[in-house]
């Protein structure tokens, strides 16, 4: 067996594992955030979004779309590998993989691959939701694609690393619900930051998601607050930063080599 | 021949500063059945950790048949099937699905995989509880499903960390013979146990560890043969009120129809009988006291203790 073929034979063994792992609990995993979604095109779409009217050029509920969609990618990618590594080390069937011979970079690989599946499942399944309440057309199908992946990966990881320094479940909690909602929801979801005072605009260039829901708006209605070329540099750069960070801690075993 | 291990000066210290391994020298032949044996935290865990790359080495050279931990990491991980202590499978996933996973981190395509899963689980009785999830398992379940896993990628060297911790004695027994079968078949075995018995019945070499060193590193038949006592219980048809006096060995009354007879080294079991015969004591049955290596063991770790002492 060529050393191609044993790390791919790892890699999918564990992207596999990973997948049927959350479409096991599916009642967990992809309906609340298709139900949460149709719930906010009822509240902020019919209800209150046809008394605010045109937003960027377009009505209320194809603005809030992509922001909807790239919300539930990023929570859900998040949330797939920090719970999965998690409760591997807590199980210890993190074991599993540390006496095998497979390398810190497949692991990595195979637990992120298994986030983006994840996010990219339920991010499917938010679009078909979306699809109901709203008429879009996707203005930059490349783009889009290339948005909504990089933005999965750069969450997997940041679970990824969460995970890793978690000792008990409250710390699997702690970030998603004090740091990644707030972002997501001041990361200009449901609103342009052209509406906010200039003060808080410029505090809202701060916060990463903001750049990238406005590059998959771009990508899906063709306009955005910010340059979406920007965005996808600093996606990528989130990446590699995070990706170097998550294999040395594999490599130094931090929260599962003695 | 290769050594299926060698440990060379193997230490451990533990970032608390406990120091679980205090320079371990170390070789188990290829084709071995090895007892690794010492007290609770004498350092076992620590060793097999280390090798089974679970637990990092604080200095030290370990080899697996000829292969350097530090150079050559995913060889030794290679040849190494572990079962241990604990239960470290995920409770939730069907038992089929945990083998394969395991064969497929080894680089086993998955319908060689799936083939030889259901070779393990059907020797190990467990092809019937396959879609079960692995929570739903008895105990003893439970532990033929990692020797399962652990046997998937077929190792030249398994590593069973007390693998009949709370298991009945009937599994016990079928877990011995099947342990015995993949030893007959070339499979080198280190054993961790504490009943020591599963150790003396199955093991041709042995190694005890105690505050993270090697006191005892031997054959099992060099080592029982070096016991300097053995004590037998023997059973009376009749019940004795008081012991004769004169045995040719040290002989006591532990309840009317039972004896205690402790013999050294140079002494005989037919010099006792002789003498009991001319008393008209007679024996209905004789059992050891306590297992052979039991002794052995207790010994070697009392004496170290009373050593220590200052």
């Amino acid at each position: 067996m060529t050393f191609h073929s044993r790390y791919w034979t790892a890699f999918y063994t564990l992207l596999i594992k990973e997948v049927l792992r959350f479409l096991r609990i599916w009642v967990q995993t992809v309906l609340p955030p298709a139900i949460t979604t149709a719930l906010y095109f009822i509240i902020f779409g019919n209800l209150i979004g046809d008394r605010i009217g045109e937003m960027d050029g377009y009505g209320y509920r194809e603005f809030i779309v992509p922001g909807l969609i790239l919300m539930a990618v990023i929570a859900n990618s998040y949330a797939n590998t920090v719970s999965s590594f998690f409760q591997a080390k807590y199980q210890r069937h993190i074991e599993e993989l540390l006496i095998s011979p497979v390398p810190n970079w497949i692991i990595l690989a195979g637990y992120v691959a298994g986030g983006v599946a994840r996010g990219l499942v339920v991010g499917a399944v938010v679009t078909g939701v979306s699809l109901f309440f709203a008429d879009v057309e996707v203005a930059h199908p490349l783009l889009t694609l290339m948005v909504v992946f990089l933005t999965s990966v750069l969450f997997a990881l940041g679970g990824f690393i969460n995970a890793v320094f978690a000792r008990n479940f409250d710390d699997i909690s702690v970030i998603p619900t004090f740091v990644l909602t707030p972002l997501t929801y001041l990361g200009g979801v449901f609103y342009s930051i052209d509406l906010l005072p200039e003060f808080w605009r410029q505090v809202s260039l701060a916060n990463p998601v903001l750049y990238m829901i406005n590059a998959f708006r771009y990508g899906i209605l063709g306009v955005s607050d910010i340059d979406p070329g920007m965005a996808l540099a600093l996606i990528l750069g989130f990446i590699l930063v995070l990706g170097a960070v998550a294999l040395w801690l594999l490599w130094k075993g931090v929260g599962i080599k003695s | 021949m290769t050594a299926a291990v060698r440990l060379q000066d193997l230490r451990k210290t533990y970032a608390n500063g406990t120091e679980a391994l205090r320079g371990i020298d170390l070789e188990v032949e290829a084709g071995d059945f090895f007892a690794l044996l010492g007290p609770n935290g004498a350092g076992k865990s620590t060793a097999i950790g280390i090798l089974a790359s679970l637990v990092r080495k604080s200095s030290g050279r370990v080899e697996v048949f000829g292969h350097d931990l530090d150079r050559e990491p995913q060889e030794v991980k290679r040849r190494i099937g572990l079962v241990p202590q604990e239960f470290n499978f995920n409770h939730w996933e069907p038992v089929e699905e945990i083998v394969i996973n395991q064969a497929g981190y080894y680089g086993i395509p998955r319908r060689v995989a799936y083939e030889k899963s259901r070779r393990v689980l059907r020797e190990l009785d467990l092809w019937s509880r396959r879609r079960a999830q692995a929570r739903s398992l008895s105990g003893g379940m439970k532990r033929r499903l990692m020797i399962a896993r652990a046997l998937v990628h077929e190792p030249p060297l398994m590593i069973l960390d007390e693998p009949t911790a709370g298991v009945d004695i009937e599994i016990r027994r079928s877990m011995w013979s099947f342990m015995q079968e993949i030893n007959r078949a070339g499979t080198t075995i280190i054993l961790t146990t504490h009943y020591l018995e599963e150790a003396e019945n199955l093991c041709r070499s042995i190694a005890i560890i105690d505050e993270g060193r090697i006191v005892e590193n031997s054959t099992m038949q060099a080592l029982l043969h070096r016991l300097h006592r053995q004590s037998f219980l023997l059973t009376l048809r009749q019940p004795l009120q008081e012991l004769p006096p004169g045995s040719p060995v040290k002989l006591t009354r532990a309840d009317p129809h039972t004896l205690e007879a402790t013999l050294e080294q140079e002494q005989t079991l037919n010099a006792l009988f002789r003498w009991l015969d001319r008393q008209g004591i007679e024996v209905l049955s004789m059992r050891n006291k306590q297992n052979r290596l039991e002794q052995f063991f207790m010994d070697r770790v009392r004496n170290r203790k009373e050593e220590a002492r200052p």
